[in-house]
């Protein structure tokens, strides 16, 4: 049975499939309003994710389905103790694709290897997060028409940031990419993602502290947040929180032509007044999200019937 | 038991000076009721010094725990005082419930009867991942 728990089990002409899917899903809606009539997501968030969760939601009925789910721990049988493999099975017997969201890492791995239905990662832990690299993918080839030969700032939460893992391994795959790594030291990206993914691939790449110096060479601005729930010391998180604020000042040596992401929520890590700055992206890239996760689905499902 | 010989069972050797008790405890030999030796720092020209275990019983040995300890280890198979084969160890593709996985938030971590799987990744630097959260394995 076919899953998507890491960006990379699948390959790029797959990925590049998926954004025709979603490409064609923005120009022709009507075409895929009843695509998944009579199907059923079961959306099973053991740990609150509204934005995921309701992508995800409206991704099912924009395509004709049905969903069914829980949206916290607590309110499934986890909390009596039911193990995420049993949880697989009994959800496999009432829907017909899976979307899981839980805080330890490997849980949706677990969750696909007892499924008898598509599972989709939608976030284990600080471990791959897939479709909100699906997400950046279109966006990017949306406002850039291209993922070779760009220059990717990603900026704040290199370490804990799961998006930032999930979007290196996806553009490595990709000629004339360069990525500039801004963060803190404390949070700068782990010594795997540099070896074996930058490093044995060749991707040249240029870590640094600070983002204004960065910021001309740039044509992708990737912003993250520092996240409080990855941390178990509240001192650390409280020093680091603050480490990268984007403000319009800070854009002024920029390109014309940047585009500005985030994989949200945000805190203050982007000042609200870059919202009406035509290179701010990311609310698009949530839109994004959605026809990427309803092509996904799609793939899935037709998948399955084989 | 005299350790200069044993009649039936194994000789573990050429272990890195060093790995002898870990080898011990991941395979388990401790809580066997067989007699075993452990001779840590031995003289060896091959390698400066060595470890070897020596087990005098016929026990189902897991080779790919001795392969993980160390891959350079030989395995002599004793039968009647007599060296009758000598086994070849390599470095195992998968290791299952071998070693646990380290990382707090790895879903084996509070989930107890998953098995605790690692994969080599990186043959040349001897590199083990845990398979569902792709933390790298550590020995100690």
């Amino acid at each position: 049975m076919r899953s998507l728990i890491d960006i990379l089990d699948f390959t790029v002409e797959e990925l590049e499939q998926l954004i025709a899917v979603a490409c064609d899903i923005i120009e022709n809606p009507d075409k895929y309003s009843e695509k998944c009539k009579g199907k059923k997501l079961a959306t099973l968030f053991f740990e609150p994710s509204t934005r995921t969760r309701l992508s995800f939601e409206a991704a099912m009925y924009e395509l004709g389905g049905n969903v069914i789910g829980f949206s916290e721990a607590k309110s499934s049988s986890a909390a009596k103790g039911e193990s995420v493999a049993d949880t697989a099975k009994v959800i496999s017997c009432y829907a017909d694709i899976i979307a899981m969201r839980h805080p330890k890492e490997g849980a949706a791995y677990v969750a696909a290897k007892n499924a008898t239905v598509p599972v989709i990662n939608a976030g284990d832990g600080g471990h791959c997060h897939p479709t909100q690299t699906l997400a950046d993918l279109l966006t990017i080839y949306r406002e850039k028409g291209r993922f070779s030969n760009i220059t990717v700032g990603l900026c704040g939460d290199l370490k804990f940031g799961r998006t930032v893992h999930s979007l290196i391994n996806a553009l490595s795959r990709y000629s004339g990419v360069k990525f500039i790594l801004i963060s803190p030291e404390e949070l700068k990206i782990p010594s795997y993602v540099k070896k074996d993914i930058l490093e044995k691939g060749n991707v040249p790449f240029v870590e640094t502290t600070d983002l204004e110096s960065a910021m001309p060479e740039l044509d992708i601005l990737y912003m993250t947040r520092v996240q409080r729930e990855r941390f178990f010391n509240e001192e650390d998180y409280l020093r680091l929180k603050d480490s990268y604020i984007l403000t319009p000042d800070k854009l002024l040596n920029a390109k014309k032509d940047l585009a500005i992401l985030h994989p949200l929520p945000r805190v203050n890590e982007i000042s609200v007044a870059i919202d009406s700055d035509p290179r701010a992206c990311y609310f698009k890239q949530v839109l994004n999200g959605k026809y990427m996760r309803m092509a996904l689905i799609l793939k899935l499902l037709e998948e399955a019937k084989r | 038991m005299n350790i200069d010989s044993i009649q039936n069972g194994f000789v573990i050797d050429h272990i890195a000076a060093g790995c002898g008790m870990k080898l011990y405890n991941l395979l388990g030999l401790d809580d066997l009721d067989v007699s075993v030796a452990i001779i840590k720092n031995v003289t060896s020209k091959k390698l400066g010094k060595k470890d070897i275990i020596k087990i005098d019983a016929v026990i189902p040995l897991d080779f790919d725990v001795i392969g993980f300890v160390d891959p350079e280890a030989t395995v002599n198979v004793i039968k009647d005082g007599k060296l009758v084969e000598k086994k070849a160890i390599c470095l195992p593709k998968k290791l299952t419930n071998v070693i646990k996985c380290k990382n707090p938030r790895c879903i084996t971590s509070c989930e107890q009867e998953l098995d605790n799987v690692f994969v080599l990744t990186d043959e040349n630097a001897k590199v083990y991942r845990c398979i569902y959260c792709e933390t790298k394995a550590k020995l100690s």
